[in-house]
């Protein structure tokens, strides 16, 4: 308990007032004086806020591609295949996350290299830049929108789905008024996973994104090549607060007990 | 539900969707065994070459053996730690109870690497500690801890008090009740935390990096470092694929001792 709270929320208001300090100019070593000096460049600085709008964007789109992409399946495994293809299918949809994230992220720079399966199959490859890293991040982070999904569809009770084509609704109109309230809650969770990973990346950006730079990239510039670790701070404010605001938005839509 | 052809679509995607997930996977194993030494696809002859090469690299086994150490450790922590947590949130009422399903969630939401320059910022700055293999153990263990403790809560709930106060009645000391009831039963969910919370710890990058130093490299580490290196790339290719063959284990484990593995690693 007592460790949960000092080693991660300590670290956490380490991090808060050290986005505050300064560093020595000539020596660059971190110096303690409080100052306002980082955030107001966070927030005023125009390369900032453009990777900002960029790095969330491409959250968002990854999410949205995610659900997409696990509506379908989850509709498939909880409420059309058989119990034993159910099971192979929740199988096959986890395995993916034991294989190692770099190997996942290194197989797409594969993949998409010039020479690769994708331009022998089809011709065509869209490189490393902005498109494969909205790709790569799809790919890894897709199972833990699958799960909640599905689960979320598992627990739609056949009786209202049956009463609610009795009644004479059609498929379509019993998907979406019916299966789809009960379903978003498991949409909403999986989100919360797609979009705050998303958020956070720059291994992934780094592999296959080319010279795209994502709010991580910056963070770990300013931290390792730059050596400023308060500006560094004080940027890794930004996903923090993005994050948490959307936990809150979330939580409203009881997705948080989802989890 | 649904009609035939309705059916037949989203079966379709389905298909389309695991193969998505699969094929580049497949790439990696293949590529593993590809003769052209640039990895050009499609493969011009198969080898095992590259295998024997990997083999003897010895940057590979160093950094394998500092990732089962440091697996390992926050693995134990976590494992004492997370249940810990588990049992008081569980079993006890106390002030500011329900504030912990919020916070719980955090070390495995917020950005790995927002968690890394925290602890980085904590470990220099505040502590003044040297970076090195116990602080990557104190990094992985935070989040390996949130895992040990989904797991172990959920099962506490499922459980009930039921058999530990008919163990009470009977007259078992708490010790009794713990060692004879309460552990057998939490043993499966025990078992897949630690499973789990090893394998996050084995892949994790982000938080390693901020809380490693320059001397430790873990095995991720040491992929990364070597991924943009041509002459490397038959190594890399290696354990790449040997890495993806080697993740069906813990599935089996997970399947076998974990029970629903649907639930585990979310």
């Amino acid at each position: 308990m007592a460790w949960l709270v000092v080693a991660y929320l300590g670290s956490l208001a380490v991090l808060l007032v050290s986005a505050f300090w300064t560093t020595n100019s000539f020596t660059g070593a971190v110096v303690h004086t409080v100052t306002g000096d980082n955030v107001v460049r966070v927030v005023t600085d125009e390369v900032f806020r453009t990777v900002t709008v960029r790095t969330v964007g491409v959250a968002l789109l990854v999410t949205v591609l995610c659900a997409v992409l696990a509506v379908p399946l989850g509709l498939y495994m909880a409420k059309i295949a058989s119990p034993r293809t159910r099971l192979a299918l929740v199988v096959a949809v986890t395995t993916p996350l034991w294989a190692s994230y770099l190997v996942k992220a290194y197989a797409w720079r594969v993949m998409l290299s010039p020479d690769g399966p994708m331009s022998w199959a089809t011709g065509y490859t869209p490189g490393y830049g902005l498109v494969a890293t909205v790709v790569t991040l799809t790919y890894l982070w897709l199972p833990y929108m699958i799960i909640p999904v599905f689960a979320a569809f598992e627990r739609v009770p056949n009786h209202l789905v049956d009463a609610s084509s009795d009644l004479g609704a059609s498929d379509l109109s019993t998907l979406r008024m019916v299966v789809a309230p009960l379903v978003f809650p498991g949409i909403a969770a999986g989100s919360i996973f797609t979009f705050s990973l998303s958020l956070g990346d720059y291994i992934a950006v780094t592999i296959v994104g080319g010279k795209t730079q994502m709010l991580g990239n910056i963070i770990y510039g300013q931290l390792v090549t730059a050596n400023n670790q308060p500006l560094a701070a004080a940027l890794s404010i930004i996903p923090l607060v993005a994050v948490i605001l959307y936990l809150l938005a979330m939580r409203r839509t009881g997705a948080l007990e989802n989890v | 539900m649904l009609s035939g052809g309705a059916r037949a679509a989203v079966r379709t995607w389905t298909v389309l969707v695991l193969v998505f997930l699969y094929a580049p996977l497949l790439l990696v194993v293949v590529n593993a065994f590809n003769a052209s030494r640039t990895f050009a696809f499609p493969p011009s002859g198969l080898t095992l070459r590259w295998w024997a090469d990997a083999w003897n690299s010895d940057g590979m086994w160093t950094s394998l053996a500092n990732s089962v150490v440091v697996g390992l450790g926050a693995t134990a922590v976590a494992l004492v730690l997370g249940t810990m947590i588990a049992f008081a949130v569980q079993r006890h009422q106390f002030f500011g109870r329900n504030t912990i399903s919020f916070l719980v969630v955090l070390p495995i939401t917020l950005p790995g690497i927002v968690t890394g320059i925290a602890l980085n910022a904590t470990f220099t700055s505040a502590l003044g500690v040297t970076l090195g293999l116990a602080t990557v153990i104190v990094g992985h263990a935070t989040f390996c801890i949130v895992i040990v403790f989904n797991n172990t809560q959920a099962r506490l709930r499922r459980l009930g008090t039921d058999l530990e106060d008919a163990s009470a009645d009977l007259g078992a000391s708490s010790w009794q009740t713990f060692r004879f009831v309460t552990f057998p039963m939490m043993r499966g969910a025990l078992v897949a935390g630690a499973i789990l919370a090893f394998a996050l710890s084995f892949d994790e990058i982000v938080v390693t990096t901020f809380t490693a130093g320059p001397a430790v490299q873990t095995l991720p580490i040491w992929i990364f470092g070597n991924l943009f290196r041509p002459n490397q790339a038959p190594v890399i290719n290696v354990v790449a694929a040997a890495l993806t063959v080697l993740a069906v284990i813990p599935v089996w484990l997970a399947q076998r001792f974990g029970g629903d593995p649907a639930t585990t690693r979310v």
